[in-house]
C-alpha cells in the first residue's frame, strides 16, 4: 500500500525538533525502518513528519565518566563497527547483528528502535540488562530515565508527545562485567520468537547482579528478576524453574505459548552457559 | 514548511534531477513512476522483501523505507546505474552461469546485496553470504545457486584484489 498524505519538514536543530512537535498529529522520522513501513501499511497516519536526520549532534559515540553514551541518531551499521561499543558495551555489540538485515542496519537508528519500542525488539532488552539510563529533551529542558522506567506498555514509553529521545547512556563494561545473548528467530534479522539479553558481574566463580532481559514474550522488553536471583543463588537449574513464575507469554502468530516457555527456557541455559564460561 | 509537495535536487545515476515531489512518495516509487528506473522493484512494501534495494550516498536501504523527499542533497545508485558502470559485471555473469536466478524479481537486489558485501569482505564464507543476504528474499532457486554465484565472485576478485594490494604497496 502507499502512506495517506502527510506534510513534512526538515528539523534544524533539537529545538526546532521540540517546537515542531507541538504541531497537531505530528511524528518523528529518524532512520524511518519501522515507521515508513508502518505508514506503507496506514497503520500510522500522522498529519507531519518531523525528519530529525539533519540535527547536528545526535550521532556520536563517546566514552565518558564510566558511560558509553550513544546518540540517538546513530546508525545499526555505525554501531556494528564501532570500536568502543565493541569494546565497552560488548552486549550491544553481540545484538547488532540480530537487528534486521544489512540494508535496515545502514538506515535504521539505535534510538529510533529503542523509541519504537516493539517488543519483540533486541535493543530495548539489552538496555534493561545493562541497566542503560535514557536521556530525553523536551519543552521542559532534558531528563534522564532509568531503562527500567522507561518502557511502559505495548509500544508505549516515558515519551511524552512533545519529548525527542537524544542519547542513550550504558555503563562501561570492566574486567568483571559478563554479557550474554541469544535468540531464535524464523530468519536471520526477523524479529525474535523469543530472545533473551543478560549481564552479570563475576565473583570469582559465580555470578552477582545478574540482569535477564527477555523480547518477545510480553508487551515489553522484560525482566525475569526471580530467575536473576536464583541464577546468582542457586544455579541455572533452580533459575529454570524461577523462569516459570517469571514469565507468562501469550500465543501470538508465531508461536504458541507453550512454545514460547520452552524457548525461553532453552534460551535461559545457552545464555547461563555464556555468562560462567567468559573469561576475563 | 509543512507542505506536502516539495523541491528536491539529487543525483539520480550520475545525473542531476531537480523536481517536485509528495511527501509521501516513496524513493523507490518516485525511482520508477517518475524517472522509469524500474528496475528496482516494488515488492512488500514494508522492508522485508528486499526487492526495492538502491544505493543512497554509497549504502544499500530499502527503496520502500525511505522517502523521496528525504533524498535532496543525496546521491543514488539504482541498479540501472550500477549495472552500466561495469562495476558488477562479474556477478551478473556468475549469476547467469549458475541459474542464480529465474524470474528476475529479486535478481537486481540481490546483486545490490552482494556486492555491498564483496566490497566490504573480501572472502566471505558462505554463512556470512546467507547472512548479508538474509533481507533478500527469492522465491524461485531456494538460494543455493545464489550463494554458489556470490563465492565464485568472492573467490575470483581475490587474486585481482591481493595482485592490487601488491602494487600498492610497491
Amino acid at each position: 500500500m502507499k502512506p495517506a498524505p502527510f506534510g513534512y519538514a526538515k528539523a534544524r536543530s533539537l529545538s526546532h525538533a521540540i517546537e515542531l512537535l507541538g504541531t497537531d498529529d505530528a511524528k518523528l522520522l529518524a532512520g524511518g525502518q519501522s515507521l515508513i513501513a508502518a505508514l506503507n501499511m496506514r497503520l500510522s497516519r500522522p498529519a507531519l513528519l518531523i525528519d530529525i536526520n539533519s540535527v547536528a549532534g545526535l550521532d556520536t559515540i563517546e566514552l565518558a565518566d564510566g558511560h558509553v553514551e550513544i546518540g540517538a541518531l546513530v546508525r545499526h551499521v555505525q554501531a556494528e563497527r564501532s570500536a568502543q561499543i565493541a569494546r565497552h558495551a560488548p552486549l550491544i555489540a553481540s545484538a547488532m547483528p540480530h537487528i534486521g538485515h544489512p540494508a535496515i542496519r545502514n538506515r535504521g537508528t539505535l534510538g529510533g528502535s529503542i523509541a519504537y519500542a516493539d517488543p519483540a525488539a533486541e535493543l530495548p532488552a539489552c538496555l534493561l540488562a545493562l541497566g542503560a539510563e535514557l536521556d530525553i529533551a523536551g519543552p521542559g529542558g532534558e531528563r534522564r530515565v532509568s531503562a527500567d522506567n522507561f518502557f511502559r506498555s505495548l509500544f508505549e514509553t516515558a515519551l511524552g508527545p512533545r519529548d525527542v529521545l537524544i542519547r542513550i547512556r550504558i555503563p562501561a563494561a570492566d574486567a568483571n562485567t559478563r554479557v550474554a545473548f541469544s535468540e531464535f528467530a524464523r530468519r536471520q534479522g526477523d524479529y525474535a520468537l523469543v530472545g533473551l539479553a543478560a549481564c552479570a558481574r563475576a565473583k570469582g566463580k559465580h555470578l552477582e547482579d545478574v540482569r535477564l532481559a527477555y523480547f518477545g514474550v510480553g508487551p515489553t522488553a522484560l525482566r525475569a528478576r526471580r530467575a536473576e536471583a536464583a541464577l546468582a543463588e542457586r544455579g541455572h537449574e533452580e533459575a529454570m524453574r524461577a523462569l516459570r513464575t517469571d514469565l507468562q507469554p501469550d500465543d501470538d502468530l508465531h508461536a504458541p505459548a507453550a512454545v514460547k516457555m520452552h524457548l525461553a527456557g532453552v534460551l535461559l541455559r545457552r545464555v547461563a552457559t555464556q555468562l560462567l564460561e567468559q573469561r576475563a | 514548511m509543512s507542505t506536502l509537495a516539495h523541491d528536491i535536487s539529487l543525483e539520480v545515476n550520475g545525473e542531476r534531477v531537480d523536481t517536485r515531489v509528495d511527501a509521501r512518495t516513496t524513493l523507490v516509487d518516485f525511482l520508477r513512476d517518475a524517472l522509469g528506473l524500474t528496475g528496482s522493484h516494488v515488492g512488500c512494501e514494508h522492508g522485508v522483501c528486499g526487492a526495492c534495494s538502491v544505493r543512497v550516498n554509497g549504502t544499500v536501504v530499502r527503496g520502500c523505507l525511505m522517502l523521496a523527499v528525504q533524498c535532496d542533497g543525496m546521491r543514488i545508485e539504482t541498479i540501472e546505474g550500477v549495472a552500466d558502470t561495469g562495476e558488477i559485471a562479474d556477478l551478473e555473469q556468475a549469476f547467469i552461469a549458475r541459474n542464480a536466478l529465474q524470474c528476475g524479481f529479486c535478481t537486481p537486489g540481490m546483486l545490490l546485496s552482494a556486492q555491498e558485501l564483496l566490497m566490504s569482505m573480501p572472502r566471505p564464507g558462505r554463512a556470512e553470504i546467507r547472512a548479508h543476504l538474509s533481507g533478500n528474499y527469492c522465491r524461485c532457486t531456494g538460494y543455493q545457486s545464489i550463494v554458489d554465484a556470490v563465492e565464485a565472485v568472492a573467490q575470483a576478485r581475490a587474486p585481482r584484489r591481493s595482485a592490487a594490494r601488491e602494487d600498492a604497496e610497491k
